[in-house]
């Protein structure tokens, strides 16, 4: 099992991410437990699919949460990839998961997930790290405490610091 | 100027101690020069032609004399005892070594000050205008605004990785000395019919390849709404501005692609989120924040009597004169002017200041302009607060140190890159053109004839020089290896905002300064009157120039 930073400490990884946006039969998957789905997959097969508690979906970068927003209030798990560390939308996208939709459940980050910018994710509303593969999680649990203030008001804390001042 | 609490000033440190961690991880080769890329950016570090390049932001261009002092004993310290000033109000050294830049951060920081954000792919140093608080045709003073938009966008998380660059300016005057609609956001601060103060907003303006324009995207905006506002535009960007080709990339093309309604329909969408929300501005903080911006202790000043003297040195004195009429600025407060330094000395390269330069311009500061001075988007500096009782002697001191040249405004008082000298994206060298055009121009008395010319030289498209903005703009083009200038007419960087067009095909090197002196000449025999040379284009527009500066029997 791979390891991750889950609300701020390194835990073995209970989820099995499904990659592979072009499955068709989904038989196999509505029988396992703990999966994170691609939209595409959770759009095409969602009868089966949200019967399950234990689903989670994951967007690519260009899939925005609103494609997926009626589905929210029964989700335990949305995953947000970054293709490249440098594609910026799922920050955007945290943002409107937790702020906007007011989504409870896990919030994680996958793909190419740098230790330098966990500050900002977790700051967005991410409360899981998949680092990518040449960073460790226990090295990079570190950087999550980069910064003691933060100027402005976000997911993780809505009051900007001029309210508090 | 503001000044740091416990928090801003805790902020700077946390930064130090991070890039000194990222930068031990890259020397030691735990992080690859890819992934190391967009932290250095993000900390104002660019790799050169010749050296890494550091770019230290200076917020809206306020510098305090203690922050000057620092500066110079960094640049001496860790660097070749000089500093360039930038067209985006910020300062940079050209030879900083890698492995030192932590530390520079470090004493930087203990002056308030960093490389925050003047590079990559994120909100930029906000700009505006270097008479903010003085100028006597200001409305609203835009400082205060500036600072807010300072803090909201550093560390901004959801913005640290957006499509491209993003710049934001600021004016609250009649006239624009930011150039504020060439910017991502342009903010022109505004009152309404209740004389409540407010905002006009424009959007997707900016230079490089696709120079445009920015449009009104709201012609009130609330004064407390200003961050929410921004953060709907710029999230609206950020999911949709174009990622896979950095030349479509700019809000610029976003905006032009959806057209201005559709993108004003989006951001009100994700402004009725928001709208009203915990990132409305509070009384509290607006006042907090306007104090530290609250006038001067300005003395009384025997106004009469002041320009009784002033008139006298200047009859006696002619550079002097020359001076006085062309390098100060009125002021809002009588019996005070605002004094700007020429950075435009011929045969030094635009924007260049020593160390002890620096050092100078601080004690001059301290005793003449309340310790404060201010770096402007055409590359010079200035000292906002002097008494007019004091200006001779400003100018004496000035004058020994050669910041007294009398061209502000002049065709020699060029905005100009870098170029092919330091810079690894230039096409051409920019420096050696300006300086054979001050050569060729070096009549004061024919220059002040000529009236307010703005002339600006980019080495490349990219435009640092703002050469679209200029009423003349020159680019360096590479044509088969050789270097090549382009020359453009009409651009003009005031509110009445229009970009240059091009003349026809480029010069060489050694022919440019006779092809200006042909521009100037066509001017000169076309202008009725009084007549700029902005208005006189607009007049006649660009076939008269052509035929001039193209004429084959020439």
């Amino acid at each position: 099992m791979t390891k991750l930073i889950k609300n701020n400490q390194v835990v073995e990884d209970s989820w099995r991410l499904i990659s592979d946006k072009n499955i068709t039969s989904v038989t196999d998957l509505a029988q396992s437990e703990h999966i994170i789905v691609p939209l595409k997959v959770w759009k095409s097969c969602h009868e089966q699919l949200s019967q399950k508690t234990t689903i989670g979906v994951w967007l690519d970068s260009d899939e925005p949460p609103t494609l997926l927003a009626d589905d929210l209030p029964n989700l335990p798990l949305v995953a947000i990839n970054f293709p490249v560390f440098s594609d910026g939308r799922g920050f955007s996208y945290a943002d409107t998961l937790r702020r906007q939709y007011q989504f409870e459940g896990e919030l994680r980050a996958i793909g190419d997930v740098l230790r330098d910018q966990l500050f900002f994710m977790k700051r967005c509303g991410f409360d899981s790290f998949v680092l990518r593969e040449n960073d460790t999680a226990e090295e990079a649990m570190a950087s999550l405490q980069d910064f003691q203030h933060a100027y402005q008001g976000t997911a993780d804390n809505s009051e900007p610091l001029y309210r508090h001042r | 100027m503001y000044q740091y609490d416990g928090y801003d000033q805790q902020m700077l440190d946390d930064r130090v101690k991070q890039f000194r961690s990222q930068t031990q991880r890259f020397l030691k080769g735990e992080l690859s020069e890819n992934e190391f890329l967009p932290l250095r950016l993000q900390n104002g570090l660019y790799i050169q032609r010749l050296a890494p390049l550091l770019r230290i932001a200076v917020p809206y261009g306020l510098l305090s004399s203690h922050q000057l002092r620092a500066i110079a004993k960094i640049s001496r310290d860790f660097d070749k005892g000089y500093v360039h000033f930038t067209t985006r109000q910020n300062i940079q050294m050209n030879w900083p070594r890698l492995e030192e830049v932590p530390d520079i951060l470090e004493q930087l920081a203990a002056v308030q000050m960093h490389a925050i954000q003047t590079s990559g792919a994120c909100i930029r140093n906000v700009t505006s205008d270097q008479f903010a608080g003085v100028a006597a045709d200001e409305r609203i003073d835009p400082r205060p605004y500036c600072e807010m938009i300072r803090q909201w966008s550093t560390f901004h998380p959801e913005f640290a990785f957006l499509p491209r660059k993003f710049k934001i300016a600021v004016c609250g005057a009649q006239n624009d000395r930011a150039a504020i609609r060439v910017h991502d956001i342009a903010v022109e601060l505004t009152e309404n019919e209740m004389q409540e103060v407010g905002y006009r907003i424009y959007v997707g303006g900016g230079l490089g390849r696709t120079p445009v324009v920015a449009e009104l995207i709201n012609p009130y905006l609330p004064e407390k709404d200003l961050l929410t506002y921004l953060e709907a535009i710029l999230r609206v960007y950020n999911q949709l501005g174009c990622r896979d080709n950095k030349y479509k990339a700019r809000i610029k093309i976003l905006v032009r692609a959806m057209g201005i309604s559709a993108f004003r329909n989006k951001v009100d969408q994700e402004w009725a989120l928001i709208k009203g929300g915990t990132a409305t501005l509070t009384d509290k903080e607006l006042a907090r924040i306007k104090k530290d911006f609250a006038p001067r202790p300005y003395e009384t000043v025997d106004v009469l009597e002041c320009n009784q003297n002033l008139n006298q040195q200047s009859q006696q004195n002619n550079a002097f004169a020359q001076w006085l009429s062309h390098n100060t600025f009125a002021h809002k407060i009588d019996g005070y002017s605002a004094v700007t330094l020429s950075l435009k000395r011929t045969g030094i390269a635009t924007g260049n200041v020593t160390d002890q330069q620096l050092e100078a311009i601080a004690n001059l500061a301290d005793t003449f302009s309340f310790g404060e001075v201010r770096s402007t988007h055409e590359q010079n500096m200035v000292m906002a607060d002097v008494k007019k009782s004091d200006l001779y002697l400003l100018w004496q001191e000035l004058f020994k140190l050669g910041f007294a040249t009398p061209n502000i405004g002049c065709l020699t008082d060029i905005i100009c890159c870098p170029g092919g000298d330091y810079c690894s994206l230039a096409n051409a060298k920019s420096i050696p053109v300006a300086e054979s055009i001050q050569r060729t121009f070096d009549d004061l008395d024919y220059l002040y004839d000529l009236g307010n010319i703005r002339l600006n030289i980019s080495g490349c498209m990219n435009g640092c020089g703002h050469h679209h903005m200029g009423h003349i703009g020159i680019l360096g083009v590479d044509k088969r290896g050789q270097e090549f200038y382009q020359v453009s007419l009409g651009g003009d960087p005031s509110l009445n905002t229009s970009l240059g067009i091009i003349l026809g095909p480029s010069f060489s090197h050694t022919e440019i300064a006779g092809i200006i002196v042909k521009i100037i000449d066509t001017y000169v025999q076309m202008r009725v009157e009084q007549e700029s040379f902005i208005d006189t284009y607009r007049r006649v527009g660009i076939t008269p120039f052509k035929e001039q500066v193209y004429d084959k029997a020439d």
